[in-house]
């Protein structure tokens, strides 16, 4: 008996919708596992995980305020992975995106500046994480350099770049110290929607971002540009479309958003620039992007529930002495169930029996 | 013991985890399976690495369970990528994040013990030579180990039928499943391999490196490794001068610093990382014209037709 995968002649429609869910609930049943081999109850964990965070309002309000960047940076990825870029360093561009902000917040500081001042850190922070985006992206084109490698390693730079900034020239001379910048002046703070509470515009924003992605894929030229060439190379060669230029818009627009999804972080829930501003939003997006199936409205919603994972993490983490990590894995398992999932689409698996044995047998 | 004598035993020690890992993933790469979890696999390797020690006592059984560990996870992305053809780059993605959250739960507990590093070869004699002693004569058993290995890896895939056979099915799965090779099968073998090397380059950061675990303490070294691969154009002989070299920049970057030369230390730690890119610019430049040294089937997805 063998089990083999064999193609076939269409996509699963039916897989296609439910393969998301079938990949959630095959993580949660990976979970309730991990949760006994932790010696926790497994329904007590994953009701503290899943269900606690959806019954008040404040973490249901901390839940958008996480699902913000993600959303925006998976976007921008989705763009990439549907044109077969791998754009994996949109962490090191969410922080340059989050220093190159922060510079305007930091030399206004205390200078009475205008309204004007927020608008124009948005600006700055969507182009630093452009340009620090197009780095890989020059390098790959003009170099042929692997993307996935340099743009990773990038992360880590981007990483030292602010650790020097807010230890070294940006320090608050106030700050007792402390590896941080002077708290933003309230120009250069992007307003809540509630008052008194955590959620910020950014969320707004993040919906904008979903709505413009839906219309480009949907009904304008890149868009269709952009699934061509990841879909069919050849085919998009023979139609004139450049895959280099496509890969420095994807690189660049991809970079832009996880910038602006930096600077909206750290002028919105932050306040400040500071270590540890991001616990892993630019990996979490990639999960984000494939679990929405590269889709726009798709990833909003994949964006609210890993949002959720996080919420819950820290809550287990808690109120049942379970080390945070637990969130990766998590994420990593449904990544995981997530991709095997996708591949029924295209595939399915059959078992077949050595029949060319019980031949011989019988003759 | 000089300086000169001193920075090349640190840069020997810095260079085994990466050659290590490299090394594994290079015998991976050949095969035609581009496996990005390096890094996953790393940190795993080094979190029951230094678990198994810490109950056993024993470097040696520690890293065993750094191989398996290695191993185990690899065996995961050869289900999904093999059996059910999953993208590589993504399923290598998952491995990473999952091994990282997989080790700070094993890990959580180890914070903070320590164990006894392994220990050094001594020759009477010979490793009392000055200078060259305890370099050639001195070193623990990783350090040789990962010389044989890269050693018995040259043999094996140009000096053996099996590593004949294994460069084929990377450069066409096509011809060499026609041919009649268990393209899936030798993948999955290349696969656990890289898992296991990758395992033990990690493990040798808590049994030989420093004498305890931290979490996250492989600091992208996975990810170095897997641009060695790419810098030596899948050459073992190559793989080794870049491991060497890439653990020089590490630690001269350390020694710069402790010379406090006024450069900030946060532009020396991101040498290592400038230098993959800088690096790997230079080499994919270099091939442009020649074309490139890549298997021809690395990173695509087989599914065997009957």
């Amino acid at each position: 008996m063998l089990l083999v995968l064999e193609k076939r002649a269409e996509r699963s429609a039916v897989i296609a919708i439910t393969s998301p869910l079938i990949a959630i609930a095959l993580t949660l049943v990976t979970m309730s596992v991990l949760f006994a081999i932790l010696g926790k109850n497994p329904i007590a964990a994953l009701n503290v995980y899943f269900v606690e965070p959806l019954t008040d309002s404040f973490t249901l309000m901390e839940i958008a305020v996480k699902a913000t960047p993600l959303v925006m940076i998976a976007i921008g990825l989705s763009l990439c992975y549907l044109a077969n870029v791998w754009n994996i360093g949109a962490e090191g561009q969410f922080l340059m995106g989050a220093v190159c902000g922060s510079w305007l917040a930091v030399v206004t500081n205390g200078t009475g500046a205008g309204p004007w001042v927020l608008p124009a850190m948005l600006v700055l922070g969507a182009l630093g994480g452009a340009l620090y985006a197009l780095i890989p992206a020059i390098c790959k084109v003009r170099f042929g350099a692997n993307e996935i490698l340099t743009s990773l390693m990038l992360v880590y730079v981007a990483d030292l770049i602010m650790d020097y900034l807010v230890r070294g020239p940006w320090r608050d001379p106030k700050g007792m110290n402390f590896p941080t910048t002077a708290a933003f002046d309230p120009v250069a703070t992007v307003p809540t929607l509630i008052e008194g509470s955590r959620l910020h515009s950014g969320a707004v924003v993040a919906c904008i971002v979903v709505m413009l992605a839906a219309v480009m894929l949907g009904r304008t030229i890149k868009g269709f540009e952009i699934r061509v060439v990841g879909a069919a190379p050849k085919a998009a060669r023979f139609a004139g479309f450049s895959s280099d230029r496509l890969v420095l818009f994807t690189f660049a627009v991809s970079g832009a958003l996880a910038g602006l999804a930096g600077i909206i972080e750290v002028a919105g829930p932050v306040g400040v620039l500071q270590p540890g501003i991001s616990p892993g939003y630019g990996f979490t997006a990639i999960i984000v992007a494939f679990l929405g199936r590269l889709n726009p409205i798709g990833i909003l919603i994949a964006g609210l529930f890993l949002a959720l994972t996080f919420i819950g993490g820290e809550g287990v983490q808690i109120s049942m002495k379970i080390p945070l990590d637990l969130t990766k894995v998590f994420q990593g398992i449904l990544l995981f169930y997530v991709l095997a999932c996708d591949s029924l689409i295209l595939y399915r698996i059959r078992l077949i029996t050595p029949y060319r044995k019980a031949a011989d047998g019988t003759a | 013991m000089g300086l000169l004598e001193a920075i090349i035993l640190s840069v020997i020690a810095a260079s085994t985890p990466l050659l290590l890992a490299a090394a594994g993933e290079l015998v991976v790469e050949r095969s035609g399976v581009l496996n990005l979890g390096v890094e996953g696999m790393m940190i795993m390797g080094a979190a029951c690495g230094f678990a198994g020690a810490w109950f056993t006592g024993s470097t040696f059984l520690g890293a065993l369970c750094g191989i398996a560990a290695g191993a185990a996870l690899s065996c995961v992305f050869a289900l999904l990528t093999l059996g059910l053809a999953v993208n590589q780059v993504a399923a290598g993605l998952a491995l990473t994040i999952l091994g990282v959250g997989l080790s700070g739960l094993i890990g959580a507990g180890f914070v903070g013990e320590k164990i006894s590093p392994a220990p050094n070869l001594y020759i009477p004699l010979l490793t009392s030579i000055p200078f060259i002693g305890r370099i050639l004569f001195g070193q623990d058993l990783f350090v040789y180990f990962s010389v044989a290995l890269v050693a018995a890896i040259w043999w094996f895939l140009y000096r053996t039928r099996a590593g004949l056979v294994l460069r084929a099915v990377g450069d066409s799965h096509t011809s060499a499943h026609a041919l009649g090779y268990p393209v899936l099968k030798i993948r999955m073998f290349a696969v656990l391999f890289g898992g296991g090397c990758a395992g033990l380059g990690g493990a040798f950061l808590p049994l030989a490196y420093t004498p305890f675990f931290i979490p996250g303490m492989t600091a992208g070294r996975g990810w170095i490794a897997l641009a060695l691969v790419v810098f030596s154009s899948w050459l073992p002989g190559r793989l080794a001068a870049g491991a060497y070299l890439f653990g020089a920049v590490t630690i001269l970057q350390l020694h710069a610093q402790a010379f406090g030369l006024g450069i900030p230390s946060q532009l020396m730690s991101s040498l290592p990382y400038l230098a993959t890119v800088v690096v790997l610019v230079l080499i994919s430049r270099a091939r442009g014209t020649a074309g490139s040294a890549a298997p021809a089937s690395l990173g695509m997805v087989f599914v065997p037709d009957r």
